[in-house]
């Protein structure tokens, strides 16, 4: 166990230089740092001078050893437009895009799941026939639309919800949170939903197939010959094995759910780091699309390693491998 | 046997039936009887879609949809059994009757403890709480033969070998005292010194808890051995039924005569595998002594040295650490083998699962790289010191026949593109003509209709499949064929018609083979020259019939005396 700890860190460790790398050149590259801060008719010397203060003339190794120390030590430049550092912007903008995230997984994982073990236990009853349909909607259309018919439905003609923004948040410090206010969970219910349809048809179909899969096993064919009640087989053998690959996919997804929570964010005007992102791309604000991609790159690493060791604390199998 | 109490299962004129899409209807088992006394062993044996594994999941409760009971009736223990819902008025499925399936592996949940699957049925059944039912586990264990029970409770299924999975599935088979024990192939997955354990296990339940087993099996030997009574099966019907003694030597249906005599001996070698049918010779033969001459154009005469050799082959499989560089655990599947393969013989590997026999079939077709040693073709270097990239001629003069005739065939392709392309990739047809011509010959020379070309893999039998599989082979005109285990997946009939082919074939072309199996019985009847392998390394070799007649070494020895073949039957060898 902890040889594979320490495998998928070494591994991990190689990824983030990889990310950090893409991430400075594009600091280096994308526009030239100087033109954008200096002011327009700075001199040549001036820009010189601004030049070698920023430790752009040096050579291109010791720069990028001086972007990682900097990196490493949690400071990530200065943001062009807002004039202030970077962390401080994401950690501002990171628990709004969290807390979304949290809501859309636990509702995709509470009713992909139950939705997929009906249809894979009755695959011929009409509810599990409705089920696969909408499914088939639910996967096909794009989130923005699916976001922008539930504003018009339920924000703009029956007015019971809002439809933008986060409510009212309650400030925890370190931490601003929607889950303390009325207005808070009112304003998640539309962009969780939004978030979560494409995740929960995707959990649902993969329980239905594994779910099958499973159901025509030697060992569930031996429980049955043996006797055990059929819910004792559905639910406590079966499901346990048919969630193995759920596992992987939902931690894949809460990865890309946070990283492209931008569609979501922008159509609701969600105050989130997918904004953050998009008002960056507008104005060339490099620092912040350097951070964010710094970013995204340590969140699917992280979450990587973590289902990788979930894995094998659910399949005595792999514990064995690795012991 | 004590036939005056209740059968614990009795089955009359049963008639399963699965009606197809069509709106015709498939009849799986026809008018089929059969009644177990307690303490009775009663083997049902035939060949694949006999029926036989369709009354076993009857009885089970296994019966998939749409298969249905049409008519008849089962009583177990003397009380009607509904099939259709899995249940009878005083009948557990589970407690009543146990379950034994055929493959160890995948029996088990792998997700959960031994003592987890064995608990389940007692808790349900016998409402024992928690600790009642763990310790009942361990008694079961215990009583099935298992060392270190009380460990082994904790243990997952993969940390068990596949003999002590078989007895954990048997303990749990009898966890709830069952009457009726329904074994479904349940030795067709092990090595023959397990599955003699197991036998001996089986045939101690019945005689001492008086547990009527139903025994579904292919393999005529396992019945010779502890069964009472045999029933066979052909296309759902009973052919015959008696004692196994009566059945096995004196057969009265012409199927039964066939199937008995289909059965590769141990004690003797014959010319000929005994065939039901005839085998179409005429025009197999002309093609055969086309496709020589054809072959024979090329070749400039044969020299007399061994076609193949194997010097001190080693081979280690290691698992890799978790720094790059750091050794894994390393385990040697072959371990100093050296053995030569002279042209025109047949060459035997035998010796039991994880003995190293498939690496070597590997190494020798190029599959795995040895670590030390090395394999000569004629004198060439073709792996380990020495050896460089095979090219054309050398991959040419090789083939291989695998083992599963179902997965070696692309699924995608015409039998005429899957035969074609070792002709032409070899360029051994001047013209896509005469390809078409030599798939023709060799279509024919392996038995089959040349309008086989024309349909996919899917259309034809595991038997046909795998003839087809060895005109592929043929098709490269090879020199050596290596045969991994080339019949263990087919019926007895279906075996002895390829081990016909292959005998005449190398009769036919001069072929050399070297055949990889498990299977003693085969090997003495197809090879000249045996090696017996254990863990990796060859502990006897000699000829075939001085081997079987005389073995010298006490592994081979051992596992001769375990096969279970026609000539130990059980109620003979009690009275002896």
């Amino acid at each position: 166990m902890f040889k594979v700890l320490l495998s998928r860190l070494g591994q991990a460790a190689l990824v983030m230089l990889v990310v950090s790398a893409v991430s400075f050149v594009m600091f280096r590259y994308v526009g030239d740092p100087v033109a954008t801060m200096s002011r327009e008719n700075a001199s040549v010397e001036e820009k010189a001078e601004l030049r070698r203060s920023l430790g752009l003339d040096q050579p291109l190794a010791v720069q990028y050893g001086r972007f990682l120390t900097r990196t490493l030590s949690g400071d990530l430049g200065i943001s062009y437009r807002n004039q202030r550092p970077v962390t401080a912007l994401i950690a501002e903008r990171l628990p709004a895009t969290l807390e979304l995230v949290i809501v859309a997984t636990i509702l995709s994982l509470a009713l992909g799941i139950p939705l997929g073990v009906l249809c894979a236990l009755k695959p011929d009853g009409i509810a599990a026939r409705l089920v696969q349909a909408v499914s088939l909607i639910g996967i096909s259309t794009p989130t923005f639309v699916t976001g922008i018919v539930l504003i018009l439905v339920f924000a703009v003609s029956l007015g019971w919800l809002p439809s933008f923004g986060r409510g009212q948040v309650v400030d925890l410090g370190w931490w601003s949170t929607g889950f303390l206010t009325v207005s808070g969970w009112k304003s998640l219910i539309l962009p969780g939903i939004t978030l979560a349809l494409y995740q929960l048809t995707l959990i649902m179909r993969l329980v239905r197939a594994e779910m099958i899969d499973v159901l025509s096993s030697d060992y569930i064919r031996f429980a049955k010959a043996r006797g055990l009640p059929t819910r004792y087989i559905h639910f406590r053998l079966a499901l346990r094995n048919a969630l193995m690959p759920v596992i992987t996919v939902t931690g894949l997804q809460i990865g890309s759910l946070i990283a492209f929570a931008i569609v979501t964010e922008t159509v609701f005007q969600w105050p989130g780091m997918g904004l953050l992102f998009i008002q960056a791309v507008s104005f060339v604000d490099i620092p912040v699309m350097a951070a964010y991609l710094l970013f995204v790159g340590l969140l699917f690493v992280l979450i990587n390693t973590v289902v990788d060791i979930l894995y094998a604390v659910v399949d005595p199998r792999l514990r064995a491998r690795s012991a | 046997m004590n036939a005056h109490s209740t059968p614990v299962l009795a089955i009359d004129s049963l008639r399963v039936e699965y009606p197809l899409a069509n709106g015709s209807v498939f009849t799986a088992v026809e008018n089929a009887s059969l009644v177990i006394q307690p303490g009775e062993i009663h083997a049902l044996v035939g060949e694949s879609g006999a029926g036989k594994t369709t009354i076993g999941n009857t009885v089970m409760g296994l019966l998939e949809k749409p298969g249905r009971i049409a008519s008849g009736s089962i009583r177990i223990d003397g009380k009607a059994f509904d099939a259709t819902k899995g249940s009878a008025a005083g009948i557990v499925l589970g407690r009543d009757v146990g379950a034994i399936f055929q493959d160890p592996m995948t029996s088990l949940n792998p997700l959960f403890t031994i003592e987890d699957q064995l608990m389940e049925a007692m808790r349900f059944h016998l409402k024992l709480d928690k600790a009642a039912a763990s310790a009942r586990a361990l008694e079961l264990l215990e009583s099935v033969g298992i060392p270190e029970p009380r460990r082994r409770l904790k243990a997952y299924p993969h940390q068990l070998s596949g003999g002590q999975r078989q007895r954990v599935v048997i303990a749990a088979a009898l966890s709830c005292n069952p009457k009726l024990v329904v074994a479904d192939e349940p030795t067709t997955a092990l090595d023959v010194s397990v599955q003699s354990q197991i036998l001996k296990l089986l045939r101690d339940l019945a005689d001492s808890r008086g547990i009527g087993i139903l025994l579904v099996t292919h393999n005529m030997g396992v019945v010779a051995q502890i069964a009472d009574r045999v029933t066979i099966m052909h296309r759902g019907k009973v052919i015959e039924t008696g004692s196994t003694q009566e059945v096995l030597r004196h057969p009265k249906a012409t199927y039964a005569r066939a199937l008995i005599g289909a059965v590769p001996r141990i004690d003797q070698r014959l010319d000929r595998f005994p065939v039901l049918g005839d085998e179409g010779k005429g025009r197999a033969e002309e093609a055969r002594a086309e496709l020589r001459a054809k072959a024979e154009r090329q070749e400039a005469g044969v020299d007399e040295a061994p076609i193949l050799s194997v010097e001190n082959l080693c081979v280690d499989y290691t698992t890799s650490g978790w720094l790059p560089g750091s050794a894994g655990h390393r385990f040697r599947a072959v371990d100093g083998v050296s053995f030569s393969v002279r042209s025109g013989e047949v060459f035997g590997l035998v010796g039991e699962s994880g003995c190293g026999k498939t690496t070597i079939a590997n190494v020798v077709s190029g599959l795995v790289r040895p670590t030390a040693g090395r394999v000569t073709y004629r004198g060439q270097s073709i792996a380990g010191e020495g050896a460089t990239h095979r090219v054309g001629p050398l991959r040419q003069a090789i083939q291989m026949i695998f083992q599963d005739p179902y997965s070696s065939l692309n699924s995608r392709m015409r039998i005429g593109s899957i035969l074609s392309e070792p002709i032409l990739f070899y360029r051994l047809a001047g013209s896509r003509a005469e390809a078409e011509s030599d798939v023709a010959r060799l279509i024919e020379a392996v038995g089959l209709e040349v309008d086989a070309a024309q349909r996919f893999p899917h259309a034809f039998s595991g038997g046909q499949r795998q003839r087809l599989s060895i005109a592929r082979a043929l098709g490269a005109r090879p020199k050596l064929i290596v045969c991994d285990e080339p019949t263990s997946s087919l019926d007895v009939s279906v075996q002895a018609q390829i081990l016909n082919l292959l005998k005449d074939l190398r009769d036919a072309t001069g072929l050399t083979l070297l055949l990889i199996s498990h299977d003693l019985a085969v090997v003495r009847q197809m090879c000249d020259r045996v090696a017996v392998m254990r863990q990796g390394q060859i502990v006897e070799q000699a000829e075939s019939e001085t081997l079987f007649e005389n073995p010298q070494h006490p592994y081979t020895q051992e596992l001769l005396s375990l096969v279970p073949t026609l000539d130990r039957i059980r109620g003979e060898t009690q009275a002896a």
